[in-house]
């Protein structure tokens, strides 16, 4: 009986939820939790799948307003950008004085003196909107990423009556830009050629000749490979995710 | 479904949840029992490999019984975690790269439309979620507290963050050709006899498969590039330290990256859900004819899809009891000296072939260009007050026709129910956030 009385009143009252800000307050809570997760952990590990599981709720809350390509592009990008800071972190705590980092008492000013000038910023951007809400379902936007990659080559689609131009210089600019930087970590990351030294050198030099390097050793070279290879691999990732 | 379920009575809420549980239910079963299938074939396909017999008793035949005994077996395994192991990382961790695993499936379509969320940047998604998979075997190799483990997860991240790039690249060459990153669009293109796949639209993505192919099987992390649990010399890698149950997550999660980038594949270059017959059409199942008609060539489609899925997965098997393992130097070689160079200049082929070839290489059986539709040109026909914008639409795809866009603004035809079906879902999917 009672459960059936209870099932009466439970229905109603689940009906009445508003699934859309449900769903917001949780991924809100949960992107707001970890980052300041993020704050008071001191293991850098533990920081970095912090910051990964924040900006993933983040892209949850992409995900409920319907903004599907931004959402994917915050999984991608962000997200998948955290890894190489996960993989710096498991490289540095692998020795023992960096397991903990603690900050000092002027860095923590500093941080909350450039914290609450962007709140304030944002605050003053939030309060000057005029009305909050779902948006009526004539202005909702295609969702669709068609005609944002139209409008990257030239052609804006939302914009009939012209007077806007599409965003292929800024496309063009960014994606060689990020050529650039490609380029710049491949070149920090080469091989380094063995130079042989110059007689002059050795001559100078009052200390023995150069002996030859050791050769690497097995584990611990084939790590740094890796390491450093993932690096290089990083810098390749944003320039095709972009 | 879900709007079958409010037809019949029940408050919305209720409907969209039910159809919600029974899609995540059906997703974990196809990795699930996907897995159960796969470990025992790999046992199968590897003893026959090796001139043996692999598992002949558990079950009666074929030991086809013998995924389960492991099961039972793994369940039944003490839980342990190493003294100086980082306890919450060490328990999160298989359920990190079960759940990336599990996540993309949710943008995946078996068949048209039968698909969990149709997103219109699903290829996108798709490949963003299985690229989180890597976090899970981090952390695992992190705190585990093992030299071991650590190795086998510094491989993996520096294989995975690199064979990224040429599998974006591979990806990007079917959605050029289809003009969209909607999965269920690019796999319906692609409908009719085998000639309309997008591996024989030109020479150029025929070659862009196999890189593809090469890409996936690295950054699911098979042999030949399973340097990350190597165990002629990690023991195995970044799951030494694990037993049991979580360890089986691991494993599910590897095989559903398998199956997932399998299909992947199948969608995107080996026409999806569509057979090299289109024995759906030739039989009369076309979506004009009624209700069951129209069930049975889903149903088809899902077993298509099924089919190519499992055939990709079975190949990885092949090759990774047939092909020595790789240096970690050899892994690096492959992917940026032979299959990011291989796969940039295929994309340029592919787009110049576009441009010289509009009708592609077969002409016949192919569909008519304004047949298959994107969801948002649909959307500005039926709403009037877009009408205006719709103008704009047809100035812009006349310019992205030559680009392989091939989406126009004709009447719709609509007879599939591509376009109709598409912008329901997005008008029942705001339903539910309205108060």
């Amino acid at each position: 009986m009672t459960g059936h009385s209870l099932l009466g009143a439970a229905l109603p009252m689940v009906a009445a939820i508003n699934w859309h800000s449900l769903f917001f307050l949780l991924f809100a809570s949960l992107a707001c939790g970890f980052a300041l997760a993020v704050v008071f952990t001191t293991n850098v590990v533990r920081m970095a799948l912090h910051l990964v599981l924040s900006l993933a709720a983040t892209a949850g809350l992409f995900f409920l307003a319907n903004a599907e390509f931004i959402g994917a592009m915050q999984l991608m990008i962000y997200v998948g950008g955290t890894l190489v800071l996960l993989v710096f972190g498991v490289m540095l705590t692998a020795q023992q004085p960096f397991v903990s980092i603690r900050t000092s008492a002027r860095d923590q000013v500093l941080a909350g003196v450039a914290g609450a000038a962007t709140l304030a910023v944002l605050l003053v951007a939030v309060l000057s909107v005029g009305r909050w809400g779902l948006p009526a379902s004539g202005e909702v936007d295609a969702p669709t990423a068609t005609p944002l990659g139209m409008a990257l080559l030239g052609v804006r689609v939302d914009a009939a009556g012209g007077g806007h131009s599409g965003f292929l210089l800024p496309f063009e600019i960014v994606s060689v830009h990020l050529l650039v930087v490609l380029v710049g970590a491949a070149y920090l990351a080469r091989a380094k050629r063995r130079r042989t030294p110059r007689p002059v050198d050795v001559l100078a030099s009052a200390d023995p000749p150069l002996a030859p390097r050791p050769a690497v050793a097995v584990p611990g070279g084939v790590t740094r490979g890796a390491s450093r290879s993932a690096l290089v691999g990083s810098g390749d990732a944003a320039g095709g995710g972009a | 479904m879900a709007a079958l379920l409010i037809q019949l009575g029940l408050p919305d809420w209720l409907a969209w949840a039910i159809t919600a549980g029974i899609a995540a239910a059906l997703i974990l079963n196809v990795i699930a029992v996907g897995a159960l299938v796969f470990i025992w074939a790999e046992r199968k396909i590897a003893a026959r490999i090796q001139d043996r017999l692999g598992p002949t008793r558990t079950g009666g035949r074929f030991g086809w019984l013998q995924s389960l005994a492991d099961g039972i077996k793994l369940l039944a395994k003490e839980d342990l975690m190493p003294e100086g192991a980082d306890g919450l990382l060490f328990r999160l961790a298989p359920y990190v790269s079960f759940c990336a695993s599990f996540c993309a499936f949710l943008a995946l379509p078996f068949a048209f439309d039968v698909v969990a969320q149709r997103l219109n940047v699903g290829v996108f998604f798709v490949i963003a979620v299985l690229g989180l998979e890597v976090f899970g075997v981090i952390l695992a190799g992190y705190a585990s507290a093992s030299k071991w483990s650590l190795f086998g997860a510094m491989r993996e991240a520096a294989q995975v963050v690199s064979y990224e790039v040429p599998l974006g690249m591979c990806v990007v060459v079917p959605v050029m050709l289809a003009g969209s990153m909607d999965l269920v669009t690019i796999g319906e293109k692609q409908s009719g006899w085998a000639t309309n796949w997008y591996l024989f639209h030109d020479p150029f993505t025929f070659v862009v498969f196999w890189v593809y192919f090469t890409c996936a099987v690295a950054s699911v992390n098979r042999a030949p590039f399973d340097l990350a649990e190597a165990e002629s010399e990690l023991v195995a890698g970044f799951h030494t330290e694990y037993s049991g149950l979580r360890w089986s997550f691991f494993f599910m999660a590897e095989y559903g990256s398998m199956f997932l980038v399998s299909a992947l594949a199948a969608i995107l270059f080996l026409g999806g859900w569509n057979g090299p017959i289109p024995l759906a059409t030739l039989i009369g199942l076309s979506d004009g004819a009624g209700e069951t008609a129209h069930y049975l060539a889903r149903l088809l489609g899902c077993v298509n899809l099924l089919g190519k899925a499992t055939l990709g997965v079975l190949v990885m098997m092949w090759v990774r009891w047939t092909l020595p393992r790789l240096r970690i130097d050899q892994v690096m070689t492959t992917c940026l000296k032979y299959c990011t160079p291989i796969a940039a200049v295929m994309f340029a082929g592919a787009m110049l072939w576009t441009l010289a070839f509009p009708g592609g290489l077969f002409h016949g059986g192919r569909r008519p260009a304004g047949e298959v539709r994107e969801g948002w040109l649909s959307a500005v026909d039926a709403q009037p007050s877009l009408v205006a914008r719709s103008a704009a639409v047809v100035a812009a795809a006349g310019v992205a026709d030559r680009a392989g866009l091939r989406s126009t603004v004709s009447a719709a035809p609509a007879a599939d129910g591509v376009a109709v079906e598409g912008v329901g879902a997005r008008e029942d999917g705001g339903a539910w956030g309205a108060p």
